[in-house]
């Protein structure tokens, strides 16, 4: 029965994949015979969210194991592409290769940090929270610990990780949808939010399982297509990740070529100049630097006219000069603050491939701020690995698959589905400054690429580049590029055609919709499931619960478009805040749930708040998002970055939760028979029953 | 429910391999980190070693410690008679 399900599921897939790519083969025909770029994403968008409907009409269901868990019959292959879907989210599809363009090998925590931890999942978690078996994951904190108070808890922890990652997912959307249809940001939010509702909407788990399986293989194929296309323009060999080694060296010797080139030094100086005047005026004061400025403009324009030959041109140059000056003090302040900012702009290239650059002057400060970077990697990795294990959105999913042995082999496809992305991900940043350093740095200001022109159209901070040193050609140090933009631009650096470029705008988006319908479905459950139906009303029907579980999407989806549309923080900040939360409030407790009979209620609690805790107070107090509204600033601990926080809640939670566990008595005999109930797949005689308590 | 030497045998065995993919974990992980810089020297097919372990060659070793311990569970669990076959 489950072979010939699985049987079918492949077939139907099949069928889906090949539809996907003959659509865009005719959009791209469609392009070749005239049709305008806008209307290609129009088509793009339009038909994903079409497709995602559809899939959560047909799934629609109301039976309670449906809509919680998918019924428990995803073969662990499509637990896999479901869980890599729900796992990449926007920031891993847009962001990941850029920060690794800007960051070198320091991006490459975020790379070993989140497939790392899936070794966690599968050793510590999914294979003992498949045979408990019921529905979340303050299910499982409740059953083992006993009463409301420790599931509350856990039900507080999962909704705060949801939501700060959600908002983060719905910002994704809506940057997506308003650059690749014309459409406002807010609007955008809204657009994409449709696409989420109809699907989880319906038919909860199971309508979100299937989607996301459609989810992951167009975001699959949407980021490998612009690198292999890439890889073959620099190495004539269509697997970036095997031969990205050589393009590496390349890039490596080109580094070195510009950081003594004479004209590149002259174009970090003026930056390192200004940043030193900027700094001095403000020193001297805002007002009095301003009319300074101001008044010798002025003088400027007074002296040529007054001149024995007027000189029209320079006289009106500057006019202009005085016409383009700051209109007032807070402008001009503003503008300083601008060029302190660019300081960084004065640095030489930062070596792609060596770990831990150290900055300084002395040798002794080189290799202080060495080790900070290091221990902060460390931190970082961590942080993500640990948090990974803890992100009740994941943990989740393998209550899905129909067995215990499934859950093991289901977190094996896990990984590999989300490996064959993040081992791309750096092949594609080093591809990318390949071709920026060979192509770009040197072109006369005449010749830049179409895209360059259209990009900086969109916004200054995305791609700028000015002929700071007037010589009419590229250095690389007038080269500004953020981070979102890399995966975007790819296809057009690899001269591929525009519907590429919608087919990426829509990978993009099928990762940001598919983890946020995760999110948002584990957020609705945790409030139906664990609040009302066992908190409050556990006499409700089935019916009801579905109900209210829908109504509560509803509002939570409401609720986080509306805090999205305020455009808070930065998303990397966002995503990092939500790991280091996860992994202080969940990990310890649910490791030690099952490999350690003696855990107690009391432990749970206390270990769970000081987790929660600490990471919520160091957030606080060093984030300059926190500091700057006035909450008082202290050092960090050990130099960690607040990104790296989870590593301190962590070490805190364990502990209090050990230290109480030692102090307080044992655990009834019930619970520890709970305990090695879940660590065998199956008991002959074992009356026990978790998955089957269902209602 | 009453365990038997058998269960107790396989919770025994399924502990020591837990460990032991968790030292190969934090080996890969947080060692090869830890000396990332002096890793960087060796050239390794172009890449700097720990360049190439920090973007791929740990990746792949997590992928292969989570397919093996489905492997040998899967092994263990008909061993000692606790798959979840044996119940039907």
């Amino acid at each position: 029965m489950s072979q010939t399900f699985n049987q079918q599921l492949k077939k139907y897939y099949s069928f889906y994949t090949i539809g996907f790519i003959s659509f865009v083969i005719v959009l791209g025909i469609a392009e070749q015979m005239g049709m305008p770029r806008l209307y290609l994403g129009y088509a793009f968008l339009a038909a994903t969210i079409l497709l995602y409907a559809s899939i959560g009409i047909m799934s629609r269901t109301l039976d309670v194991a449906e809509y919680y868990v998918a019924g428990r019959k995803v073969p662990a292959l499509f637990n896999g592409m479901a869980t890599g879907a729900d796992w990449m989210s926007a920031a891993s599809f847009i962001g990941m290769a850029g920060g690794l363009y800007l960051q070198g090998f320091d991006g490459l925590a975020f790379i070993m940090g989140w497939t790392g931890g899936y070794c966690l999942v599968a050793l510590f978690l999914a294979p003992y929270l498949r045979k408990f078996g019921q529905f979340t994951i303050p299910d499982f904190l409740g059953a083992r610990y006993g009463g409301n108070f420790v599931r509350s808890i856990g039900v507080f922890a999962a909704i705060l990780v949801s939501f700060v990652y959600v908002v983060a997912q719905i910002y994704g959307v809506g940057l997506i949808t308003s650059r690749f249809t014309g459409l406002a940001f807010e609007i955008g939010v809204f657009v994409g939010l449709l696409g989420i509702l109809v699907c989880s909407f319906l038919g909860g788990m199971k309508a979100v399982t299937w989607t996301q399986v459609a989810q992951y293989i167009i975001l699959i194929v949407a980021y490998m297509i612009p690198v292999v296309w890439l890889s073959v323009k620099e190495t004539g060999i269509p697997i970036p990740q095997l031969v990205y080694g050589s393009v590496l060296e390349k890039v490596t010797a080109l580094e070195k070529k510009l950081t003594v080139d004479p004209k590149e030094l002259e174009v970090r100086k003026i930056f390192a100049d200004r940043a030193k005047a900027a700094g001095e005026k403000m020193k001297a004061g805002v007002e009095p630097s301003y009319n300074a400025d101001r008044a010798a403009l002025v003088a400027k324009v007074d002296e040529l006219k007054a001149a024995p030959t007027p000189d029209g041109a320079a006289i009106q140059a500057a006019e202009k000069a005085v016409d383009s000056f700051p209109k007032d003090g807070k402008a001009y302040e503003a503008q300083l603050k601008g060029q302190q900012g660019q300081a960084g702009r004065a640095a030489a290239p930062l070596p792609h491939g060596t770990p831990f650059v150290g900055v300084g002057k002395t040798d002794e400060e080189k290799k202080k701020s060495s080790d900070n970077k290091r221990n902060n990697f460390l931190a970082l990795v961590f942080s993500l690995m640990v948090g990974t294990a803890a992100l009740p959105h994941i943990l989740m999913r393998y209550y899905t698959t129909p067995s215990v042995h499934e859950a093991r082999v289901s977190v094996f496809w896990s990984l590999f589905f989300i490996f064959l992305l993040y081992f791309t991900a750096p092949a594609l940043a080093v591809l990318v400054k390949y071709d920026i350093y060979t192509n770009i740095v040197g072109l006369p200001f005449a010749d830049l690429p179409q895209w360059v022109n259209s990009w900086q159209a969109v916004d200054r901070a995305l791609l700028s580049i000015v002929d700071i040193n007037r010589d009419g050609i590229v250095q690389l140090a007038e080269i500004a590029i953020g981070q979102d933009i890399i995966v975007l631009v790819t296809p057009e650096i690899a001269g591929l055609p525009y519907v590429i470029s919608g087919l990426v705008a829509a990978g993009g988006l099928a990762a940001a919709l598919s983890t946020a319908d995760g999110l948002l479905l584990t957020i609705a459950n945790a409030l139906s499931h664990d609040v009302y139906y066992k908190m409050v009303n556990p006499d409700a029907t089935t019916a009801r619960r579905i109900t209210i579980s829908k109504i509560l999407l509803l509002v939570v989806a409401g609720l986080a478009a509306w805090v999205t549309s305020y455009k808070p923080g930065d998303i990397l900040f966002l995503v990092g805040a939500a790991f280091s939360l996860a992994a202080a409030a969940f990990f310890p407790a649910l490791v030690l749930g099952i490999f350690w009979k003696r855990a107690n209620k009391i432990a749970a609690v206390f270990g769970m708040l000081a987790g929660l805790a600490t990471v919520i107070y160091y957030m606080l107090r060093t984030y300059p998002f926190f500091t700057n509204m006035g909450v008082p600033k202290m050092d960090l601990w050990f130099a960690i970055a607040p990104i790296g926080s989870g590593v301190f809640g962590v070490a805190v939670g364990m502990t209090v939760m050990v230290l109480v566990t030692l102090a307080t008595k044992a655990p009834p005999q019930e619970v520890q028979d709970l305990v090695e109930h879940v660590r065998y797949p199956s008991i002959k005689g074992d009356k026990m029953n978790t998955a089957g308590a269902m209602g | 429910m009453e365990l038997t030497e058998a269960h107790r045998d396989y919770w025994r065995k399924n502990l020591r391999m837990t460990a032991f993919l968790l030292v190969i974990w934090f080996v890969v992980t947080f060692v090869m980190a830890f000396y990332a810089r002096e890793l960087a020297t060796i050239n390794f097919f172009g890449w700097p070693l720990s360049f190439y372990m920090a973007a791929q060659g740990s990746l792949i070793i997590y992928v292969l410690i989570i397919g093996f311990y489905a492997m040998y569970m899967r092994k263990l669990d008909i061993e000692h008679g606790v798959d979840e076959g044996a119940e039907q």
